[in-house]
Order: C-alpha cells, then sequence, then structure tokens
C-alpha cells in the first residue's frame, strides 16, 4: 500500500533543499533567531522571578516544539495545495501512488526538517540554557514525535480539501491559531472559564502540550496514557477522514 | 488476437455518460479499440476527448455506461489497470526541482517489472538532461519526459492526452516518430488531438467527437472516402480545346475556368488518373498541374458544419 513511500520521501527532502531559501528558511533561521534571542536576553532572564526561570525551564522547549510542528502544518498544507494547483498531484494520481503515501512522505519530510531543527537549537541552547542532567531527552523526542504526528494528521486533513494555495494559509490560520491560545501554554486549562475549557479539551493541542510539558517536568508516562490516546485518536479520524475526502485536483 | 483472426478490442466503451453539475461533458459515447493499432479520440476543445480518456483509464467514473479495459472494469480494478496501463495527461506537472533521472526512478520503483529507465531516456533522447531539473527542460523535453513515465512499466495500452498541444512543429514530428515507435513494439495506443494533422499522419483509425457525442469513426481514408469523396485537380494550359477535351471526362462533376488555370472536381479513385489521360491522349500542353486532396479537416467540416479551430 505505502509502495515507493521511501523514495518519495527522500526525493521530497532533495527537492525541499533545492528551494531557495528551502534549508536556511525552515533550519539554519529558527537555530539562529533562538541563538541571538538568547544572547540578547539570556543574562538578564537567569536572576529574574521563579515564574519566568518555571517557563524557560519547561515551557520554552514546549513552546518552541510546538511551533515549530505547527509551523510544519501550515507548510504541509501549502505544499500540497501547490501540488494540486499545479497539476503535480494529478500526475500522481494515474500510478499506483495512494493518497496516504504522498500524504505521509510530506509528514516525514516534515518530522525529519522538524526533528532536525530541535536538534540543532537544542545543541544551541546547552551554552544559553544550562541544560540540567535529567532533561529526558529520549522521552522528550517520543512525546514530540507523537504530537508532531497527531498535529500534522489535521493538516492532512485541511492539505485533502482545500482548492488553492491562497485558501490553505487562512483556512490553516483560522484553525491553528485558536488551537495555540487554548493548548494551555499560556493559560492552564483548569484556570480558564468552563465554556473555553471545554473548547480547550476537544483540541488535539492541548493533549500534545500536556504530554510535553509531562514528559518534560520528568512525570511518568502512565499519567498520560490519556493524552496519548487522545493524539492517537485525533490522527486515526483525521487521517481516515482524509483518504475519504482527498482531492487530486 | 481474437477468435476470428480480427484484432481483439483491448478498449471497449459502451455508452457512457459524464457530467459535471448541469453541463454534460461526455453524453453517448461507444467506441471499441483493438490491439496493436493506434487510435485517435480527435475533436475541438471541450468536446469532451478528455473526460472519455479519464474515464477509461480509471480516473474518473462515468455516470452510467460499461467500460472495459483489457477485460477489467477501470474503475473496479484499477490498481490491477494501472500496473498496466501508462498514461500521459495534459496540462499535469511535475516538482519544479525534480530531476529527469530522479523522476523515471520514482515512477520505476512503484511498478512491479519496471523497463531499464537509463535506456528509456536515451531512447527518447533524454540522456544529456538526466541530472536537468524539470523546470528547466523545453516544452518538448517535458513531453518527452512524461511518454518516458508513461512507458516505464513497460505497459500493455499508452494513453496521450494532446501530446502535442504547444509543441513547434520538429518537436511534434519527433514525438510522432516515438509514438509510431511505441506502437511498432506492439503496444495499443490512444490518444486524443485536435490537430487533423496530427489525428491523419498519426492515427489507424480515429473517432471524431463533438459536444459529447462520437459522429462517426474509422480511418482517416476511410472518413474522407466517405464523407468527402469529391478530389480536385488544378491545372493551367493556354490550349484552346482544353475545355472541351476536360469536360467530357466521364467522372469530371464541375470545370471551373479562370484565365488559363481550370479547377476541376469528380469522383473515383481513378479520377486524377483520367485527367492525366485526358491530358496525354489530347497532347494538351500544361504548366501547372496539382492535385487538393481532401483531408480530416475537411471532413469534419463536413460533418459539423464549423472548422475544428472555430
Amino acid at each position: 500500500m505505502l509502495r515507493g513511500l521511501w523514495k518519495l520521501t527522500w526525493l521530497e527532502i532533495k527537492i525541499f533543499l533545492r528551494e531557495p531559501l528551502g534549508a536556511f528558511g525552515s533550519i539554519l533561521f529558527p537555530v539562529l533567531v533562538f541563538v541571538v534571542v538568547s544572547r540578547f536576553a539570556g543574562g538578564r532572564l537567569t536572576p529574574g522571578s521563579l515564574s519566568t526561570a518555571g517557563f524557560l525551564r519547561v515551557g520554552l522547549p514546549v513552546f518552541v516544539s510546538v511551533l515549530i510542528a505547527l509551523s510544519g502544518v501550515s507548510s504541509l498544507v501549502t505544499i500540497i495545495s501547490i501540488y494540486r494547483e499545479g497539476g503535480i498531484l494529478k500526475r500522481l494520481r494515474a500510478t499506483p501512488l495512494r493518497p496516504q503515501t504522498i500524504l505521509t512522505a510530506h509528514v516525514l519530510v516534515k518530522l525529519a526538517l522538524t526533528a532536525f531543527t530541535l536538534a540543532l537549537t537544542m545543541l544551541a541552547g546547552k551554552r544559553y540554557y544550562p541544560v540540567h542532567n535529567h532533561f529526558p531527552v529520549f522521552g522528550f523526542t517520543i512525546a514530540l514525535l507523537i504530537s508532531t504526528w497527531s498535529i500534522l494528521s489535521i493538516g492532512f486533513l485541511i492539505a485533502s480539501i482545500v482548492p488553492t494555495a491562497r485558501f490553505a494559509q487562512p483556512i490553516g490560520a483560522a484553525i491553528l491559531y485558536p488551537m495555540i491560545g487554548l493548548c494551555g501554554l499560556f493559560v492552564p486549562v483548569q484556570s480558564m472559564p468552563l465554556a473555553l475549557q471545554v473548547v480547550a479539551r476537544a483540541l488535539p493541542l492541548t493533549y500534545a502540550v500536556s504530554l510535553l510539558e509531562g514528559i518534560r517536568k520528568g512525570e511518568a508516562w502512565s499519567t498520560h496514557m490519556g493524552d496519548v490516546a487522545a493524539l492517537v485518536v485525533v490522527f486515526v479520524i483525521c487521517t481516515a477522514l482524509s483518504a475519504k475526502v482527498f482531492r487530486w485536483e | 488476437m481474437g477468435v476470428s483472426g480480427t484484432p481483439s478490442p483491448v478498449i471497449q466503451v459502451s455508452h457512457i455518460r459524464k457530467s459535471y453539475g448541469a453541463t454534460a461533458a461526455v453524453s453517448d459515447v461507444s467506441f471499441d479499440v483493438s490491439e496493436g493499432e493506434i487510435f485517435g479520440l480527435i475533436g475541438p476543445n471541450g468536446a469532451g476527448k478528455t473526460t472519455t480518456m479519464e474515464c477509461v483509464e480509471g480516473v474518473r467514473r462515468p455516470d452510467a455506461g460499461q467500460i472495459s479495459i483489457m477485460g477489467l472494469d477501470p474503475f473496479r480494478d484499477v490498481y490491477q489497470v494501472q500496473n498496466r496501463i501508462g498514461v500521459q495527461l495534459q496540462q499535469a506537472q511535475l516538482q519544479k526541482r525534480i530531476k529527469v533521472w530522479e523522476a523515471v526512478d520514482l515512477w520505476a520503483s512503484l511498478y512491479p517489472k519496471p523497463l531499464d529507465g537509463n535506456r528509456l531516456l536515451e531512447h527518447l533522447g533524454l540522456a544529456d538532461k538526466r541530472n536537468a531539473w524539470f523546470m528547466t527542460l523545453s516544452g518538448g523535453q517535458k513531453q518527452r519526459l512524461f511518454i518516458a513515465l508513461a512507458l516505464i512499466n513497460d505497459p500493455e495500452v499508452v494513453f496521450l492526452d494532446e501530446l502535442t498541444t504547444g509543441l513547434d512543429p520538429q518537436s511534434r514530428r519527433a514525438i510522432w516518430d516515438l509514438v509510431r515507435g511505441i506502437r511498432d513494439r506492439g503496444k495499443t495506443v490512444f490518444l486524443t488531438t485536435h490537430l487533423m494533422e496530427e489525428a491523419e499522419r498519426l492515427c489507424d483509425r480515429v473517432a471524431i467527437i463533438e459536444y459529447g457525442k462520437i459522429i462517426d469513426i474509422g480511418s482517416p481514408e476511410e472518413l474522407v472516402g466517405r464523407h468527402c469523396p469529391t478530389r480536385t485537380v488544378v491545372l493551367a494550359t493556354g490550349d484552346a480545346i482544353a475545355e472541351e477535351r476536360l469536360r467530357a471526362i466521364p467522372q469530371v462533376e464541375n470545370v471551373m475556368c479562370q484565365d488559363s488555370q481550370f479547377t476541376l472536381q469528380g469522383r473515383g479513385d481513378d479520377f486524377v488518373t483520367e485527367v492525366i489521360q485526358c491530358l496525354s491522349e489530347n497532347r494538351i500542353r500544361v504548366t501547372d498541374f496539382r492535385t487538393v486532396l481532401p483531408n480530416l479537416e475537411d471532413v469534419f467540416l463536413k460533418l459539423t458544419g464549423h472548422s475544428i479551430r472555430d
């Protein structure tokens, strides 16, 4: 069923890196911004308030991860709609390639680039923020993969139906930005008004943040099985739906 | 080959219909394509050529009617069919920065028994473009790459949709040779075109389609013979007895004379020979002699009342 997946994935990574600004814009630029901001602010924040320090220690890695995952969604949606408009999807349709394969390949490309960017950011971060010995790199990576995969599946669904690239961005933004606001990163879900809490609980990003924060703090996976389950459910639903409604042209 | 010894149909289309909303793109189309022939669906833009072809490829599902390709249902058995057909689509593109060899390599990996991609590129004259990005190819090179992709799985039936549209005459001729080569290797070719010259030079049989309906099917010669049997000879002579003698030829239906130029119209395979015989028997000196034979363009005009370019 996924014939051609690895070849297509590798090909798409190469093609992406050939884009002007491809490698720079999506890998080096975020790292560069991170380094510059850290240099600028790092010294001043150290003696700051407890809550700032807390956010830096727990919140920042999660925040960065979530932002990079979300930018993955919007670029996934954009690239699929460009392929659709350009007749590339149409050409791929008349081959044994399935829509799932094409979408999965693009997700893998985004995951690989996300992982690479994060690794670089972490390396850079080591200099400015003393990484504690107990930072769970492995666990955090797994949690991040699960979260990103699930969030990207929303991108699957949007990418499957938006007709053109011009629609892709606003639709993506309209769905993603409210999620960022309500995911619990800035305001804990428990302290939101009840109605917003209900909305927040329905958004997959909330579970992703809860999982990432928990694992970052060193909590056990067993306490976050609910989050994982929610993310998996989102992934399954979005993938199934997008295979059904996928538009080739 | 069928039992009767005549080539068996590889594609059978009967009474298919396809609408997009209120517009009927294809209203009632039936035809057969035989093994090993180049079959052309010809008609103006918007006549329903591409829709018909995409239904046969299994890309679209007709609203009504039956299609069989190599004994399979193109929509239900789409995965099986896709392994045995090669497709070139109208207005398709590839990733701008994909290299020629990468595209061929990807396509080859999708099929169980692919051909050797390098030899295919060489055969299509793309060997020196192996490392070129798709966006840097010329129109003719892109089309040749699409032909390569359509042939990579060594298909039994090859679909070519408006293959030479937008190409210069030289590239067009080169592509025609390639298509004949595909047929000569025993494959069936199903193509669409709105270029009558292309259909005439390339196709063994054509179906003329307009407003989603097939108007007539046959070899280009058959269609011309059936709908435009009148041949024309134009000659120039100063001989005074010429007009009288030419009018006496039994097959001549009409003689028009302007200054010293005669335009004769008649029917039948012997018409031109008769005119030449008459000239030689009467020792009529001519300073100009040419025949004007009707072609598919004239057939189309006759059948539809308008030129295909209108």
